[in-house]
């Protein structure tokens, strides 16, 4: 019966808005739930430590959800983002190495990430190639890659001023405020301007968007293109964050962060979501990670737990549309 | 497109032939440059050896073919593998099962598991896309959670007959393979079923309109991929001799390369068993002469990436050439 009244608040007339928002606010409260539950049974999952390190350690995740949000709310999908981050931020720690101007190791995974996904973003928009079988032969080229160039090899004795990451601005550590810029900007960007309205238009129905003066294509390269820039974000808060980058890309970041969208209350289906959700949901895997490790289970259960949670959430996304579908044709 | 799809007799021969003879003239091609490249390369031992290599994404090549031609698609297949191969080693070593037994229960779990799949993508309508990348985390993690990163080894020395022994002279999986190509050519090609596959492609509402089984034959279709992935398992750990939850990581590229590069269209409505046998022939050739060459392992995966976007470039412009 909840379920029913569930879809009675949230039904068409309310606006998009109020079903956006109870998303992210049962998103929060399960953030902050979680926390007080964990928190009596083992008080030390509170430490500012553990929290800040929860924070700290996965803000990058966050940043790319905002990107692979865009993608998905588009009507596509991208499973290189785990690949390039690993080959940026190897490419980022190698210049530093090689002792070239910070700032420019700073810049390159930024330009280098919107030129890889602005091609890809080309090849599914103007040749009609599905997202699925372009990310998935990109993912093979750049984790391949990676690892034929360097080996494998470790990149170590990093320059002091190359951590980026340690820094902070106005109190707040670096990480923490390159998440919460980029989620706050991306979300009204998405909801105030006309290109990123046109996102949701395109994603929703791409060929009724045409028919309202949209172009589709320039949308889904700029998509990927803003994509590529965030990757690049994510990727540089990734590196400057390590003492030592292993040159190979961290195993399954992909599906977190695809995940994060998605729990995020991103619609699988195209047309649907906001980055607050992904970053309020990038956050929560964090912690659902973290906690499994204060309440003694194996954390080589966190993958079916993810799985699972994706699922669950996919699912329950697809059965509220068909209910609401239900409903407008009745009406 | 269509036309071609539910015309079987007229129209799709013609454009198989061009496409397939494409193909094999470039395996052709292959074969002799690598063949004048590497006196390593051209040999019964070497070519024999490849075909065991390759059955374990040959198996699941398959069944991804028809799926593929029904527009749908699974990459759920490689963590599928991994979980099949932690069930048997564990099941046997842990809960105490008779190896047979053991066996049994793994390929139980693959078909459950892709079960589940064509179950929830056919009842909830989720795409096929979707529901697979969720199963990919949530198989991969069950293998995870439950071998808890813990190989198991030490199977009896009847068990690596299937991986590792032959009969007369080849070797057992790969004629294991042949008859499940032939099985799974002539049920494409002769039975209702597979030419439902085509029609669910080409238009899955007129098929419905049509009265043909659709959801029946996507759930069958799901299954039989689970369960070709639990074989694949099967044959991958008696190959390999042990079991770790990392098994089948990455299967889904070289498998939906192989079906891709073998003409299946990645839209749906088009596509042959023998099509993806040369694929499949293709990029294990390709692994094996890069290899030869001294190309190291994982620059393949780059040679295989590549391969999968241009093949769907070239099919798709040759397509809309067409039209």
């Amino acid at each position: 019966m909840s379920a029913t009244a569930f879809v009675a608040a949230t039904s068409p007339r309310s606006g998009g808005l109020r079903r956006f928002a109870s998303q992210e606010a049962l998103l929060a409260v399960a953030v902050i739930g979680l926390a007080v539950v964990v928190g009596f049974i083992n008080p030390r999952f509170l430490a500012t430590r553990n929290l800040a390190d929860i924070l700290l350690g996965n803000a990058y995740i966050a940043v790319a959800a905002v990107g692979m949000s865009m993608v998905i709310i588009s009507g596509n999908i991208d499973i290189s983002v785990g690949a390039l981050i690993g080959v940026l931020a190897t490419l980022s720690g190698s210049m530093a190495v090689a002792g070239i101007p910070i700032a420019l190791c700073w810049l390159t995974p930024l330009i280098f990430g919107v030129a890889v996904m602005a091609a890809q973003g080309a090849v599914v928009a103007y040749l009609r190639i599905p997202a699925i079988v372009v990310t998935l032969g990109m993912m093979s080229i750049l984790k391949g890659g990676l690892i034929s160039v360097t080996g494998g090899k470790w990149i170590t004795d990093l320059p002091q001023n190359f951590h980026l990451a340690d820094l902070n601005l106005f109190g707040a550590p670096m990480p923490v405020v390159i998440m919460v810029v980029a989620t706050v900007l991306a979300a009204l960007w998405m909801r105030y301007s006309a290109a990123g309205r046109a996102i949701y238009a395109t994603g929703g129905n791409a060929e009724a968007a045409r028919l309202c003066g949209v172009n589709p294509q320039r949308t889904v390269v700029m998509v990927f293109a803003l994509h590529g820039l965030l990757a690049g974000l994510a990727a540089l808060v990734y590196a400057t964050q390590l003492r030592v980058i292993q040159s190979t890309t961290p195993p399954g970041l992909e599906l977190t962060v695809i995940t994060a969208s998605v729990v995020g209350g991103v619609s699988i289906l195209g047309g649907v979501g906001t980055v607050v959700g992904s970053t309020l949901a990038a956050i929560l895997i964090a912690e659902i990670t973290s906690a499994l490790v204060f309440i003694n289970v194996s954390p080589y259960w966190t993958d079916a737990l993810r799985g699972a949670l994706i699922l669950a959430t996919v699912i329950a996304d697809i059965v509220r549309r068909r209910r609401r579908a239900a409903r407008g044709w009745k009406r | 497109m269509s036309v071609a799809a539910m015309n079987p007799a007229r129209r799709l021969p013609r454009w198989l032939a061009r496409h397939e003879t494409l193909l094999a003239g470039i395996l052709v091609l292959a074969l002799v440059g690598l063949g004048a490249l590497n006196d390593r390369f051209l040999t019964p031992d070497n070519l024999l050896n490849q075909g065991r290599l390759m059955t374990e994404i040959g198996l699941i090549a398959l069944p991804m073919t028809f799926i593929i031609i029904t527009g749908g698609i699974d990459l759920s297949v490689g963590a599928i593998v991994g979980l099949c191969a932690i069930m048997l080693g564990y099941s046997w070593k842990t809960f105490g099962f008779p190896l047979p037994l053991a066996i049994v229960f793994a390929l139980g779990v693959g078909a459950l598991a892709g079960f589940m799949n064509g179950l929830v993508i056919t009842r909830l309508k989720v795409p096929p896309l979707i529901m697979t990348i969720a199963t990919l985390a949530l198989y991969r993690g069950v293998a995870e959670g439950v071998s808890q990163a813990h190989s198991v080894r030490g199977y009896p020395e009847w068990f690596y007959f299937l991986g590792q022994g032959s009969v007369f002279g080849v070797p057992t999986q790969l004629l294991i393979l042949v008859v499940l190509i032939v099985a799974a050519g002539v049920a494409l090609d002769r039975t209702t079923f597979g030419r439902t596959l085509y029609a669910i492609g080409a238009n899955e509402t007129a098929a419905r309109f049509s009265a043909l089984p659709v959801d029946r034959t996507k759930l069958i279709i799901y299954t039989l991929s689970g369960l070709a992935s639990g074989l694949a398992a099967f044959v991958l750990v008696s190959r390999v001799t042990t079991t770790r939850m990392d098994m089948g990581m990455g299967y889904e590229l070289d498998v939906i390369a192989a079906v891709v590069l073998g003409g299946t269209s990645i839209f749906g409505g088009s596509g042959t068993i023998w099509g993806t046998v040369i694929g499949l022939v293709m990029i294990q050739l390709l692994k094996n002469g890069l290899a030869l060459t001294g190309v190291k392992g994982d620059a393949t995966i780059v040679v295989i990436g590549v391969a999968l976007i241009l093949s769907v470039l070239i099919a798709s412009s040759m397509q809309r050439r067409r039209e």
